[in-house]
């Protein structure tokens, strides 16, 4: 399955009340790729991928997904096409594991049979490593364990696009890799994968591409090392740091030094 | 899962089990004859009171088990309930309103649609209150807010009321009962709980998209406007027809689905056709026990089913107080 699609963001300013979280954010993503989309808390990081899933509509500009309007696009097939993947996501009831992942196919409504729906359940457990988890109850699960859990729920919808508001957030090292080795195999299969994540070196690991947000604003949009220049570094956190030729299992080191004095 | 397959049969065989006793128990008992017989009282008796009450009772109970189970699957709030939350008040007092302007006389269907009206309103002021995202707190404070409303409206009408003599038939009415009910009654309200019934299940995938909150029902394409305007016609419809037929019957809804869900599980959507079979069952099995208590009259099935849920709400409450601190 190759899949070719693109996420055009053009001209994209969102406002609350008097307050503008995007300012004319304009990128144009390719799937096929991972995308991480970083900067400050309050940035707008949320509110961007809000808008790209189509939940949120923008005060001015347009979310394109393929040529349509985001936001034109019928409910349940813009579900089928972009899963998200909220950052405090909630769990309402004790349901078991296999129910939430399963409520991933929702989108899915009477298009699919039963066995397929469950056939899509299974592959995203498995490549989550969730199945044997599938009749516990969630409220049972570690923090750690839940967010693989909400993870392959995300998966079942076999989108062609998955947005991720810090799907890191709460996962031990360990778990961060294998997290993170997923969404790189998701890609590979040709999905498109956007996440905002705070992590540099992680974001460093992942991404193919960088996304740095400053008030709302694009400050950087190239590759990791690029993107997060130690320039651009200072300007948007007001933190030292410094990349090192040195490359690690492909990915090159960064080392941050402290708040920038001066 | 074994025990989620056994247990939709077990409870229908309950209902129909406790429609046989509702229907032979009273102040006489009818045995099997009764049902053969050419005896005019026997089955004046039989087909004129005891077939409707046990008809109504399965469908107010149905009704009450279903709207609990949604509106706590809508809510995501296992303290929701259309008694707890002033719904059944308003629709009181809707058809309270239609008794004391003599509109109810001019058409079977008034006082049913007044009542609807009624519990339309109220789950409209219930969103507005809570909105989706309510806490347990502001839940209860929006359901003491519009029961409170609903008894001072219901309240001032009665006060106003010219005949003590009407008065005393509207509290006799409001305590709730299936008592003295006829087939007419049955016949009004039966459609409108089937119609607003299937407007709720028709809303069963947002139920279930609910559970990953507002954002993941909307991120999995549900439109939420639709499934609220569905809820509030449906529950609206189906409280209001039960509460003009039977007048309040509290915490069937809360204490059904609480009851189920370690048995069926917690998935809104499939809590939903069990809560209105074991609503049948709790209103069935109240309905028998009023009528076997000792004492000159019978003791309203409301006063019944209050005594025995507010006690359960008052341990509901505390066990999730317990869990948050």
């Amino acid at each position: 399955m190759k899949i070719e699609s693109r996420l055009r963001v053009a001209g994209l300013t969102f406002e609350r009340g008097e307050r503008r979280i995007l300012d004319a954010v304009g990128v144009e993503l390719i799937s096929g790729n991972v995308t991480a989309v970083l900067g400050p808390n309050g940035a707008g990081k949320s509110t961007l991928l809000g808008c790209m899933a189509g939940l949120l509509r923008p005060s001015h500009g347009t979310v394109e997904l393929d040529g349509a309007q985001v936001t034109a696009i019928a409910a349940d097939e813009r579900a089928r096409r972009i899963a998200f993947l909220p950052q405090i996501p909630e769990i309402s009831w004790p349901v078991d594991v296999a129910t939430l992942v399963a409520l991933g196919r929702i989108p899915y409504r009477h298009r699919t049979s039963h066995a397929e729906n469950e056939a899509a359940v299974r592959r995203a457990m498995h490549a989550t490593r969730t199945t044997q988890w599938s009749q516990r109850t969630v409220t049972t699960l570690s923090g750690g364990e839940r967010a693989r859990v909400l993870l392959a729920r995300v998966l079942a919808g076999e989108s062609d696009w998955i947005l991720a508001d810090e799907p890191f957030a709460g996962l031990d090292p360990a778990h961060q890799f294998e997290a993170a080795d997923l969404l790189r195999s998701l890609a590979a299969q040709g999905r498109g994968v956007v996440l905002t994540i705070h992590d540099l070196a992680l974001a460093a690991r992942i991404a193919d591409r960088v996304i740095v947000l400053h008030r709302g604003k694009v400050v950087a949009d190239d590759t990791p090392e690029a993107a997060l220049s130690p320039p651009t570094l200072r300007e948007v956190y007001g933190i030292d740091a410094q990349w090192f030729s040195v490359r690690e299992r492909g990915a090159p080191l960064i080392a941050i030094h402290g708040r920038h004095v001066g | 899962m074994t025990t989620r397959r056994w247990i939709m049969p077990s409870l229908l065989i309950v209902v129909v089990l406790l429609a046989v006793a509702s229907i032979a128990v009273g102040r006489i008992v009818l045995d099997w004859n009764a049902w053969l017989s050419q005896d005019a009282i026997g089955r004046t008796i039989l087909l004129e009171l005891r077939l409707p009450r046990a008809l109504l009772g399965v469908a107010i109970g149905a009704a009450l088990g279903l709207t609990g189970a949604a509106l706590q699957g809508y809510l995501r709030n296992p303290l929701a309930d259309p008694g707890t939350l002033g719904i059944s008040s308003l629709a009181a007092f809707g058809a309270v309103l239609s008794i004391f302007f003599g509109a109810a006389d001019l058409h079977p269907w008034v006082l049913p649609s007044s009542g609807v009206a009624g519990a339309i309103l109220g789950m409209a002021a219930l969103f507005l209150l809570a909105g989706m995202t309510a806490s347990p707190l502001t839940l209860i404070l929006a359901g003491v807010i519009l029961s409170s409303l609903g008894a001072a409206g219901i309240a001032l009408v009665l006060s106003l009321s010219p005949s003590p003599w009407a008065a005393g038939e509207i509290v006799r009415w409001l305590l709730g009962a299936l008592a003295d009910r006829s087939l007419d009654d049955l016949f009004i309200s039966v459609p409108l709980i089937v119609v607003g019934a299937l407007l709720i299940l028709t809303s069963r995938r947002a139920l279930d998209a609910l559970t990953l909150g507002e954002v993941g029902a909307r991120s999995l394409g549900i439109d939420l406007g639709r499934a609220q305007r569905q809820l509030a016609g449906g529950i609206g419809l189906v409280v209001g027809a039960s509460v003009a037929v039977s007048g309040i019957i509290g915490f069937v809804g809360l204490v059904v689905p609480h009851l189920l869900r370690p048995l069926v599980g917690s998935k809104p959507s499939a809590l939903l056709v069990p809560s209105a079979v074991g609503g049948a069952a709790l209103v069935l099995a109240g309905d028998v026990i009023v009528r076997l208590l000792p004492g000159g009259s019978e003791v309203q099935l409301g006063v019944v089913m209050s005594l025995i849920g507010a006690p359960f709400f008052f341990a509901l409450l505390y066990s999730i107080r317990r869990q948050v601190t």
